[in-house]
């Protein structure tokens, strides 16, 4: 339903996105992770067709998104950041806007808006001005926006970002049933959990590239496994050498050199194994954890954090981009899955 | 919301999206639906619904009462001369909404609600300017109402009554135009404001709105004569039939003002709205 290949697309100075490829099957959701400033919401504002590509094509629903503009809006629906809803009007009446700038006749765009004002639960609220909205109102109300003409294919710009858990909870179910009824969904994410929770498929993109793709249980996997954390009672020369037989890559050890943390392949007498090869060089264990790599591990090993790469982190400025080359590169090479 | 079963039909339903009843009615209904909603932003907002509505009332008091004792008009009262002034100079500065509203709608993201919508996309803009006609139809009513409350008479048939109340709407439309291009380049509704202030108010002061413009310095005076506020003021004084010094002057437009006013209005609309268009496509392509 959403397929694109190559997509570029610079601001003056900054490379916003620099040759993305996306493919999104009918009914499935991907979910599109990444640190603020990533690429995300470029890549969203092309697909919506709101700005074109400098380079590269993409098509929604099976039709162009520079060249048949028209008719990917008539099978879109859209909860972007950037596209809001009118503050100034109630909810019912930014619903029948909608639904009328969509095509309905005034009549059925009144029935529509009744319609998903109630599936929203925002029944009481309807003839209220927005202004007075919470937060989860007008995320509700924003997806029962872009849901107003019944679109096959969804793009939802980091629909829970500020939602407490409750209302990011109601959310998800929202989207869950979207899917179960047929509908395509591209969502963008910053939260790791939403991405597991949600999508079919998963990209994560920084610095304007994919850096990986796959479902959250391949993105795991590609880290190596299981985390190994173990902490001694005092630091010890030998340790590091004792696990190297049954890590996989290094051994990071912290400044005190207590605490040793290493990807291990998962499996039956891990722990046990680790245990006895401190033992056998002498060093005391206080704790052991061996867990499976939640996908935040993916994320921060792949978009760098202070500590586990040298990349500038997801606060990076902008202007740090040009410099980082060589490590979107590195990055780069570590495609993982098939999407 | 577990209750909830959201069916919006899938793929299946969207082929079967909107079918295309013929362009030009589609483009229509999207120009009056938005028409409604922009009516409904300057209702709901203060500041633009006092410069309809209390503005004409405080600016004709004013006017009129404290400008007036020191104004003497030959021919007639200064009320009867300066009604038809007023109606000029309320639309030429509430003209500065068009600026404002457009601004607030690129500024806060409801332009790209409506870019990702099947809608005919120039309807922004020409729904813009018709409800700014509409909210200064309502700002002239008002001028012209407190003028009949204070003792303004107009002396006409109703061809000239009809005309009268044309011309100057015609005029601010045009000028919808003109500030629907500010907006598009200015920075947020703010400076949008500011900017329009700037420029509409001595357009509405160097003319013969509120005082004749015998007594002006020589070049103020060509100014002032050959502004298009001048001529929409003469050519409404003359069609209502209310004392227009104007008509003295030897300056062409002050001798023909209808044909001058219609002129400079359609002048305006003509470089302006291409220009606004065009405006509007390179602010809203990236």
């Amino acid at each position: 339903m959403i397929e694109a290949t190559g997509l570029t697309k610079r601001y003056g100075d900054t490379q916003a996105l620099a040759g993305v490829d996306l493919h999104v099957p009918a009914g499935t959701i991907l979910g599109v992770l990444g640190p603020n400033g990533a690429g995300k919401s470029t890549a969203v504002r092309i697909l919506t067709t709101l700005a074109r590509p400098d380079t590269g094509r993409a098509s929604v629903a099976g039709f162009d998104v520079v060249t048949q503009a028209g008719e990917v809006r008539r099978r879109i629906g859209v909860t972007a950041q950037d596209a809001t809803l009118d503050e100034a009007l109630t909810g019912r009446q930014n619903l029948r806007m909608i639904a009328e700038l969509s095509g309905l006749r005034s009549r059925a765009a009144a029935d529509r808006a009744g319609e998903l004002l109630a599936r929203f639960e925002l029944t009481d609220a309807a003839d209220r001005v927005l202004k007075g909205y919470s937060g989860g109102m007008r995320r509700r109300l924003d997806l029962a926006a872009s849901l107003v003409a019944r679109p096959a294919v969804l793009f939802l710009d980091e629909p829970t970002t500020g939602l407490d858990p409750t209302s990011r909870a109601r959310m998800w179910e929202v989207v869950r049933d979207l899917v179960a009824a047929g509908t395509t969904i591209l969502l963008t994410t910053q939260y790791l959990e939403e991405a597991d929770a949600l999508a079919d498929h998963i990209v994560v993109i920084d610095h304007g590239r994919v850096v990986a793709r796959g479902t959250a249980d391949e993105l795991k996997t590609t880290i190596g496994g299981h985390r190994l954390e173990i902490t001694l009672s005092a630091a010890h020369a030998g340790a590091a050498a004792a696990l190297h037989p049954l890590v996989e890559g290094r051994v990071d050890i912290d400044a005190a050199g207590r605490r040793l943390r290493a990807a291990v392949r998962g499996g039956s007498g891990v722990a046990t194994a680790v245990i006895r090869a401190l033992d056998g060089v002498g060093a005391l264990v206080d704790d052991v954890v061996v867990h499976a790599p939640s996908l935040d591990d993916v994320f921060f090993a792949l978009t760098g954090t202070p500590g586990i790469a040298s990349e500038p982190g997801p606060n990076s400025r902008p202007d740090d981009r040009s410099d980082d080359d060589r490590s979107d590169d590195d990055r780069a090479a570590r495609p993982v899955g098939v999407a | 919301m577990s209750e909830l079963t959201i069916t919006t039909g899938g793929p299946a339903a969207a082929l079967a999206a909107p079918a295309r009843t013929g362009a030009v009615s589609r483009a229509v209904r999207d120009v009056v639906v938005l028409t409604r909603r922009n009516l409904v932003h300057i209702a709901r907002e203060p500041l633009q619904l006092s410069d309809i509505t209390v503005q004409p009332v405080l600016f004709t008091l004013l006017f009129v009462y404290v400008l007036g004792g020191g104004v003497s008009v030959a021919g007639g009262d200064y009320k009867d001369f300066a009604i038809p002034g007023l109606v000029a100079l309320n639309l030429t500065t509430s003209a500065m909404g068009t600026a404002v509203g457009l601004s607030n709608d690129l500024r806060t993201g409801a332009v790209n609600r409506f870019r990702t919508l099947p809608m005919w996309r120039a309807a922004v803009l020409v729904s813009r300017s018709l409800s700014d006609v509409l909210a200064a139809a309502v700002c002239m009513s008002i001028v012209l109402l407190t003028g009949l409350a204070i003792g303004w008479r107009p002396d006409t048939s109703l061809a000239g009554f009809v005309g009268a109340l044309a011309i100057p709407l015609l005029f601010s439309y045009a000028l919808a135009w003109g500030t629907a291009c500010l907006g598009m380049v200015s920075e947020g509704p703010e400076s949008a404001q500011s900017i329009a202030l700037v420029l509409l108010f001595p357009l509405a002061i160097v003319s013969n709105a509120m005082v004749p413009t015998a007594g002006m310095p020589g070049v103020v005076r060509a100014i002032a004569e050959w502004n298009p506020v001048s001529a929409v003021t003469a050519a409404a004084r003359d069609l209502f039939g209310n004392p227009n010094p104007s008509a003295a002057s030897h300056a062409w437009p002050m001798q023909h003002p209808v044909l001058a006013a219609v002129l400079w209005s359609v002048a305006i609309v003509a470089v302006c709205a291409p220009l606004a268009v065009a405006l509007y496509r390179r602010r809203t392509t990236d």
